[in-house]
Order: C-alpha cells, then structure tokens, then sequence
C-alpha cells in the first residue's frame, strides 16, 4: 500500500499566488475520486488551510504536536465533513519555521503511507527558506502554481532550482520530482490585449509541462469567505478548471479550457 | 492627434516581461545551477588588480556569465573614471614593502 502513495508539494516561492487554494482544491477533488487523501499545511505560524476548507475551528492538535509526540497523528488529523476519504492535518499557529525538521517531517508522512494515505498534498509557506524546503523535501511531484506576471514566474524558476537540488530525491540521487506548470489567475482578455503574459510564454521560460489553467475569478473569494473549496460547486468556471486539472492528474485526457476569451453573443455581451 | 494614435501601435507589456524574464531567468539559472559561484570573487580581484592602475569604485565592475547556443560567455564590463587620474601608474602594494 505504502508503495502506491504520491507525495505532492503545491510550491511556487512567491506568496498570493493561490497555493493554498489550489492544495485544498486539488485535495478535494482526488478525495472525490474516492482516493484516501491528506492535505498537509506546512506553513507553521501562518496556517490558513484549515480557514480555506472550512474547518478551522475543529483543530485541536497540529502538525508540530505530533512531530514533538505531543499528540498521536490520528488526534491532529481533521477528518472534512464534506468530502469521505479527506483529511487536513493543519499547521501550528504559534510556533516558528525551525518546529519542522526532516527527520520529524519524515516520520509523519511514513505514518501516513502506513495508514493507507494514497495522496499526501503538501502545501508549502511563500518563500524558498526552511518552511518551503521542508514542504517539497519528501515530495515524488510538485505543482508550481505560477501566475502570468514577472515575480511569480521568476520565483517559480528559482523554485524549480530548489525542486532539482535540495530535496531527498536529489540528495539521493534517485529520479527526479515530476514537475507540473499550474497557472492561476490568468486572464484571457488581458492576454489577447497583449498585457498578460500567455500560457505558451511562461511554458517556454519555465520549460515543464502544463497541468493546468485556472482563470481569474471571483469565486476564488467567495469560495475562501465560505470556508468550501470552489471545486464543490461545480457550476463556477473555477471549479471546471480545477475538476479539469484532478482529472489530468489522475491520467485522464482533458482539453485545455479557460485560454482563449470565451466567445460572447451580442446579447451576453448587452446583458453580461 | 488622437485619431491617427489610434492606429499607432502602443508597446505590449506582456512581450516586455517576457524579454526581461527571459534575461533574468537565463543569468539566474547560470549562476546558481551553471555552478559558477565565483563571479563575486572574481570580480574582487579584477577590482584589486584595476584600483592600482586607476581608481575605480566596485559598482563600475560587473561580470557576468551568459548562455547562448552551446557555448558560455563570461562578459565583463569595466567603466573607466572620467577624468583620467595622475599619469605615472602605482606599482603592486608588495613591492612597496
């Protein structure tokens, strides 16, 4: 069993660009499937995934607990009322970055293999210190969440330097993180105008495949003001996107969708 | 005339990220995963070995490591002070002692 688990870090060195939204999305949407899944907050001092999936007052042990043996794993994980097979193992909120160490952090997600996880989704702290390194230190993927603008294209590709150099699969020399290009907020129109940077522009800088585009939307906010992951309302274009993106990941062909301006009727367009 | 700026085509920003991203990813990539990590140095002692000829100031020396094609070129860009500085040039600090 413990064979068959996926580490995945969602990562991406700079902060806002929707890395914890797309960790609770994507967790959700494999849990959907009826995968075992875990999503893990590893931003110690600033956790905000359990408030993005709606369940931040059931948290009663975290991460840092269970690293310190001050609580069993199976305390600390929150079970999602919603989704069967999901669950959220939030961060502490008030201890510093240098709570996490590879040994603790290694122990966790072998316990977690062990207990029959099929997806661990890590979701990484802003920046590309200690937080960050130790979130995509275990990691067999890693989705860089990228927005079409110069900081998070940049940070993204230092990122990618950290992904093929400080983790445990290139300090052991064993394959390389399978590397996937999520980009988020991306604006249609804005690219047709010539004032965003387009899909095949930040592939061609980046140079790793695509697995996605999430357009810019409103639902985004609803969704977090909610507390439920966009991806449960599947009526949002938000949600297609991220569905279209758990699809593919889990090996399915999906078109890409949401890259082009979608194309209006005169009436859409009078009454849009 | 803002009639004719209609047809005047405004720069895009978009392929203006992508030139600068595409200079900046390209120089970072080379220093930090090309394993040249020893420009800084190098730039020192190339400012050690200029400042007895001429003075010069460390932000008039930039080296810098590039990638094009299949081949590396280490650039290097010194700007000579103005004023041309006493005539006779100062011999190495060892020879002094």
């Amino acid at each position: 069993m413990s064979n068959a688990s996926k580490v995945v870090v969602v990562t991406s060195g700079k902060g806002g660009v929707g890395k914890t939204t797309t960790s609770a999305n994507i967790a959700t949407g494999i849990a959907q499937q009826g995968k075992k899944t875990v999503a893990i907050d590893f931003d110690v001092g600033l956790r905000n995934l359990d408030l993005v999936m709606g369940c931040e007052r059931r948290v009663v042990y975290d991460f840092v607990n269970v690293i310190r043996n001050e609580a069993k794993l199976q305390q600390a994980l929150i079970r999602d009322k919603r989704v069967d097979s999901l669950y959220i193992l939030p961060a502490s909120q008030t201890r510093d970055k240098d709570a996490l160490d590879p040994e603790g952090v290694g122990r966790i997600i072998e316990e977690l293999k062990q207990m029959g996880f099929e997806y661990i989704i890590c979701d990484s702290p802003a920046g590309i210190e200690k937080g960050a390194q130790m979130a995509m230190y275990f990691a067999d993927e890693a989705i860089v969440v990228t927005n079409p603008e110069v900081s998070s294209v940049r940070d993204s590709d230092r990122v990618l330097g950290l992904l093929a150099a400080k983790t445990s699969r290139a300090e052991l020399g064993g394959p390389a993180i399978r590397t996937h290009l999520l980009l988020t907020r991306y604006s249609p129109m804005m690219v047709k105008r010539g004032e965003m940077l387009s899909v095949a522009d930040v592939l061609e800088l980046l140079g790793i495949p695509l697995l996605g585009v999430i357009p810019e939307s409103k639902a985004v906010l609803q969704s977090s003001n909610k507390g439920a992951p966009a991806i449960l309302d599947e009526t949002t274009d938000v949600a297609q996107a991220y569905l279209d993106v758990v699809y593919r990941y889990l090996g399915q062909e999906r078109q890409h969708r949401f890259i082009e301006e979608e194309k209006r009727s005169f009436f859409g367009r009078l009454f849009g | 005339m803002a009639f004719l700026d209609y047809f005047r085509r405004a720069p895009k920003t978009a392929s203006l990220a992508k030139d600068r991203l595409s200079i900046i990813v390209a120089r970072e990539r080379a220093g930090t995963r090309g394993g040249a990590d020893y420009l800084p140095q190098l730039q020192q002692e190339l400012l050690a070995v200029i400042a007895r000829y001429e003075t010069i100031d460390l932000a008039n020396v930039t080296v810098n490591l590039d990638k094009s094609g299949g081949c590396e070129v280490l650039e290097l860009n010194i700007v000579l002070p103005d004023a041309p500085p006493p005539p006779a040039p100062r011999p190495p600090q060892s020879a002094l002692a």
